[in-house]
């Protein structure tokens, strides 16, 4: 704290830091700004939003955005399916992950290397696009929540990193296991595991927001609306413009129809990002101790 | 040779006594990630030889006709091959001079900030837009730069930028660094404050100025991170994401935002050309693979041999 002091600067770091600041608090203001304006404009009844734009007479503001697209079927849907869909792939992906991890850190694993270069070239080559799919259609996966979980479920950068985690804890750990008589399955789950939270609660949250924010595997795999992950139904709503049918359809003109489709985006918006965004702060004090904990070195 | 023949059966028999005792390492902790991997990564290898036949779905692999390179050359000389190469180029590479630098400044600066707390909170809203998704992002973005939208209206103009070609790279990346600049640049935030307390209040003692701190405590605290991290962003240029380009691209704005990945993906999925679309798609791999060794090759060079 005491050599971050401000006033111990000279004059023209003070300027440039200064500088600096101002820059950072640009920044800020540059991501409040937009959401700040999504927020108050999904208040806002559309007609007065089209031609005026942000008002803050209380009189023109509405919740019959947020009426609509809760009273739609299709983004509980999504929801229910996105949260199933990113907790099974979530656990599947870290246990997967932090099991491989385990033999890769041991330096007396035999066959290590060998291990080591079939997981490597699939990080930078690969069948592509079609090839996966003929694979996935021929396993009979097409529309199944599999299709969407178990190929990217082992994912080789996040075993280097659960490795790199391992690699840091003392092998005495291991060697006083040995002695009690413990075996290699023991040992990991009772002891090697309690020590890991930090890189487990990192993975966790990288693959959970991981599939929660895809939408091109559910896009190709998942033909069945029942099957939809929220972000295909909010694909429609905020990119296709073609919100689900009840929600504007009782409206007479065309013109209001748009409208209030317009105004649908907004709350689609706020409803579909906010449980996230209430989530991640109680997460972020995992964030340092992760990502140092994986910093991979070279 | 017995003693060679000794040794050799000593060390058989080590190996075998080695994989009685560890065979959970293999089967319970190995297994199914090497099963995966070889299911859904390998297998999918062996389908790029559809790239090289007329591929027909009924009759399979076995059953296809071999055509050679047809594909290849079909999609060399197309008139639209380059311009979908460039726009693949040049929204990564832009994209990669642009973004690159910006979590290395944020978290220079935010570790020049005195109060925890203050930095704190910064770092929370800096973090916040990492969590948004990329439909999200992109319906924002459809809406802030809308005809009618607070842009426009801030300009006075009534300019629709979403089926402006030339506003498609500018668009892409800046949403690009909005989301992605303050997550990144945790790692260098972390990196720094680990940075040496005593070397840094040496250096002010001595009267160093702000670049030379910078250039002798903190520049060499992220230098090795900022290696990898600029190898691995080069190195995978050609694989720039399908998610955020489909979703903002319109029908008018093409021109510039028909990537390779997009097109794979329309060549393949939508129009049913799986060997046209392979091959593209095989294409791309092997340029990404280049480009990785050219540039790990290259900062090796500058970085005193050391690469990947």
């Amino acid at each position: 704290m005491e050599n971050n002091k401000f006033s111990r600067y000279g004059t023209a770091d003070k300027a440039f830091l200064i500088t600096g600041y101002i820059l950072l608090g640009l920044f800020v203001l540059a991501i409040i700004v937009p959401m700040l304006y999504i927020i108050v404009a999904s208040f806002i009844d559309p007609v007065t939003l089209q031609n005026q734009g942000i008002t803050f007479d209380f009189s023109k503001w509405t919740l019959t955005a947020y009426e609509r697209v809760l009273a739609n079927k299709q983004i509980w849907v999504g929801f229910k399916n996105s949260i199933i869909y990113s907790i099974i792939f979530t656990v599947v992906s870290v246990a997967i992950t932090m099991l491989c991890a385990y033999p890769m850190s041991r330096a007396d694993f035999k066959g290590k290397g060998f291990f080591n270069i079939i997981f490597v070239i699939t990080m930078f080559f690969g069948g592509g696009l079609i090839p996966t799919y003929l694979l996935i259609s021929k396993l009979g996966m097409l529309n199944s929540m599999w299709a969407i979980i178990l190929p990217g479920a082992f994912s080789v950068w996040n075993m280097i990193i659960a490795r790199t985690y391992y690699q840091g804890i003392p092998a005495e750990l291991r060697e006083a296991a040995e002695v009690d008589g413990a075996n290699d399955v023991e040992f990991f789950a009772k002891i090697l595991i309690p020590v890991c939270t930090p890189v487990i609660a990192v993975l966790a949250l990288w693959q959970f927001v991981g599939m929660w924010n895809s939408y091109f595997d559910a896009m190709i795999y998942l033909n069945d609306a029942s099957k939809q992950p929220l972000q295909l139904v909010l694909r429609s709503i905020l990119i296709q413009n073609q919100p689900e049918s009840g929600m504007i359809s009782d409206m007479q003109s065309t013109a209001q129809r748009a409208q209030l489709a317009e105004l649908l985006k907004y709350a689609t918006i706020i409803i579909s990002s906010l449980p996230l965004l209430v989530m991640y702060p109680f997460f972020q004090r995992y964030f340092d101790a992760g990502i140092m904990a994986g910093s991979v070195k070279g | 040779m017995p003693l060679k023949e000794k040794t050799n059966n000593n060390s058989l028999r080590n190996t075998l006594l080695y994989l009685k005792q560890h065979w959970q390492l293999y089967v319970l902790f190995l297994g199914p990630a090497l099963l995966l991997t070889i299911i859904f990564k390998y297998i999918p290898m062996g389908g790029i030889l559809i790239a090289f036949q007329k591929y027909n779905p009924i009759k399979g692999i076995l059953g296809s006709k071999w055509v050679g390179l047809k594909y290849f050359e079909r999609f060399l000389s197309s008139p639209d091959f380059i311009r979908y190469l460039l726009n693949t180029l040049k929204l990564a590479v832009y994209g990669l001079l642009w973004g690159f630098p910006v979590p290395i400044i944020l978290a220079l600066l935010l570790n020049r900030i005195g109060s925890s707390k203050i930095k704190q909170k910064i770092q929370l809203v800096l973090y916040m837009p990492n969590f948004i998704s990329i439909i999200v992002l992109c319906g924002m973005v459809r809406i802030l730069l809308s005809v009618n939208g607070p842009i426009n209206m801030l300009l006075g103009t009534k300019l629709n930028f979403l089926t402006m070609p030339e506003a498609f790279r500018s668009i892409y990346i800046a949403s690009g660094i909005w989301q992605g600049a303050g997550w990144a640049s945790i790692m260098y935030t972390a990196a720094l404050a680990n940075a040496s307390k005593e070397l840094k209040e040496a250096a002010m003692i001595d009267g160093a100025n702000i670049f030379q701190q910078i250039k002798a405590v903190e520049w060499p605290a992220i230098k090795d991170m900022v290696v990898i991290q600029f190898i691995l962003a080069a190195g995978n240029i050609m694989s720039i994401g399908f998610e955020k380009a489909y979703a903002l691209q319109t029908d008018l704005n093409l021109h510039s935002s028909e990537i390779i990945a997009t097109y794979v993906y329309k060549k393949g999925l939508l129009d049913g050309d799986y060997s046209f679309s392979t091959a593209i798609g095989l294409f791309n791999t092997i340029i990404n693979l280049i480009l990785l060794i050219i540039v790990n090759q290259s900062v090796k060079k500058m970085n005193d041999g050391k690469g990947l």
